[in-house]
């Protein structure tokens, strides 16, 4: 876990990437606050907190007296939400460290590139 | 929510000594709750105080809504495990888990069985011939199986290797998601603990000096460096929890900076790190600042 930020939003964004990334796919059960809980050595009251910002965004969803489940589309929105963070969040980090380090535009162009067809 | 321990103007003096002076808290049923403070804070006084193990010198206390003291239908519900626990002298460890069940009613003899075998407790020595690691662990399974309603642990773990630690904390956990209870964790090693915690209480000289949801202490520090002008200018008159220096730099630790706060201070070239609960605490605790020219 990450000291900087609140653990429940990073409980939330390893679920987002669970999702995204297929390891839970859509229509199936999500882990239990519980299992969260025990796996992350977390409180589960932290857990419960995490896994409710995916329930809020519609990305899971409850079916009562069973459990959580993925809901359907929710891969795709997640994805779509992450590629509107992603400029703030990856390329003007990179870009402020490229300004420090005297690297142009251009050559950062031309490193993307190079490192995308390795 | 509902209050299992509600305490208002609650007092203990030994002598001239306030060992706990006019505190007033509460705390929650069903959550973990961390106790934290320094050697000779008032922990332990504290605790004897809400199990009925001593009398309070003035102000008012209730446990589940009624006195702790010599009221069985409290103490029935309550499970304090001591760092110093004392057994008869030619007790085993297998006596312990015979008469554990005795006193206490939710008492779960399959995990105490199976706890038995995480810690490698030798059932059948004698007590005082266990190392110290084993007679902590004694208590550790005696507060887990007993799942009492209200469960305190001073310290409980003198002696445990990290191993063991560890398996305390993932026991606790998986017991606690299970059978929800009020866990009052008294420990020096706040790092480790830290993540179990839903609510922290941090006493100093007696007095509560902290009483927060670990959630909003996460985070509401934040430690700044850089230049002493610009950390100087940065900081102003905001409340300084603690402050480091050598040479130009400087390093001060304040709370509640919000986004835009945050923002402005990366863009002035000021270097933003996070508090951990332990550092928090310990800069709140301990004023000393260390200045080095």
């Amino acid at each position: 876990m990450d000291e900087s930020r609140p653990i429940f939003t990073q409980i939330a964004e390893q679920i987002e990437n669970d999702i995204i990334t297929g390891v839970m796919a859509e229509e199936s059960q999500a882990p239990s606050i519980n299992e969260i809980a025990v796996f992350y050595r977390i409180n589960p009251a932290t857990a419960l907190k995490g896994v409710n910002v995916l329930v809020d965004e519609g990305a899971l969803y409850k079916k009562r007296g069973i459990g959580m489940f993925v809901a359907t589309g929710a891969q795709h929105r997640l994805v779509e939400k992450r590629r509107l963070s992603f400029s703030a969040e990856f390329i003007r980090p990179l870009i402020a460290e490229a300004g420090k380090l005297g690297i142009t535009t251009t050559q950062l162009t031309a490193m993307l590139t190079q490192e995308g067809t390795e | 929510m509902t209050a299992i321990v509600e305490v208002s103007g609650l007092t203990k003096r030994f002598g001239s000594l306030a060992a706990v002076n006019d505190i007033s808290f509460s705390i929650e049923e069903n959550r973990i709750c961390g106790l934290l403070g320094r050697n000779g804070a008032g922990k332990t006084t504290l605790m004897q105080l809400l199990t009925g193990q001593d009398f309070a010198t003035h102000g008012d206390l209730r446990v589940f809504g009624m006195s702790p003291v010599e009221n069985a239908s409290v103490l029935h519900n309550i499970s304090f495990i001591k760092e110093s626990q004392r057994y008869p002298d030619d007790f085993r460890a297998r006596h312990v888990m015979k008469s554990a069940p005795w006193f206490f009613r939710n008492w779960d003899s399959d995990l105490a069985e199976r706890l038995v075998d995480d810690f490698r407790l030798p059932l059948d020595r004698k007590i005082k011939k266990l190392s110290r690691g084993q007679l902590s662990s004694i208590g550790v399974i005696v507060g887990l199986a007993s799942r009492a309603p209200l469960t305190f642990f001073d310290e409980p773990y003198l002696g445990l290797d990290a191993v063991a630690r560890q398996i305390f904390y993932d026991r606790l956990l998986e017991d606690y998601s299970e059978h929800p209870r009020t866990i009052v964790l008294s420990t020096h090693l706040i790092d480790e603990v830290a993540n179990l915690l839903e609510h922290v209480l941090v006493i100093d000289d007696g007095r509560i000096i902290i009483d927060e949801e670990a959630e909003t202490l996460r985070g509401s520090a934040t430690t700044v460096v850089g230049t002493r002008a610009a950390v100087d200018s940065f900081v102003g008159s905001r409340t300084v929890l603690h402050r480091d220096g050598i040479g130009g730099l400087a390093s001060v630790t304040v709370t509640g900076l919000s986004a835009q706060e945050r923002v402005d201070a990366a863009a002035s070239g000021l270097e933003l790190a996070p508090v951990s609960l332990q550092q928090l605490i310990i800069h709140t605790t301990n004023t000393t600042d260390r200045e080095f020219a």
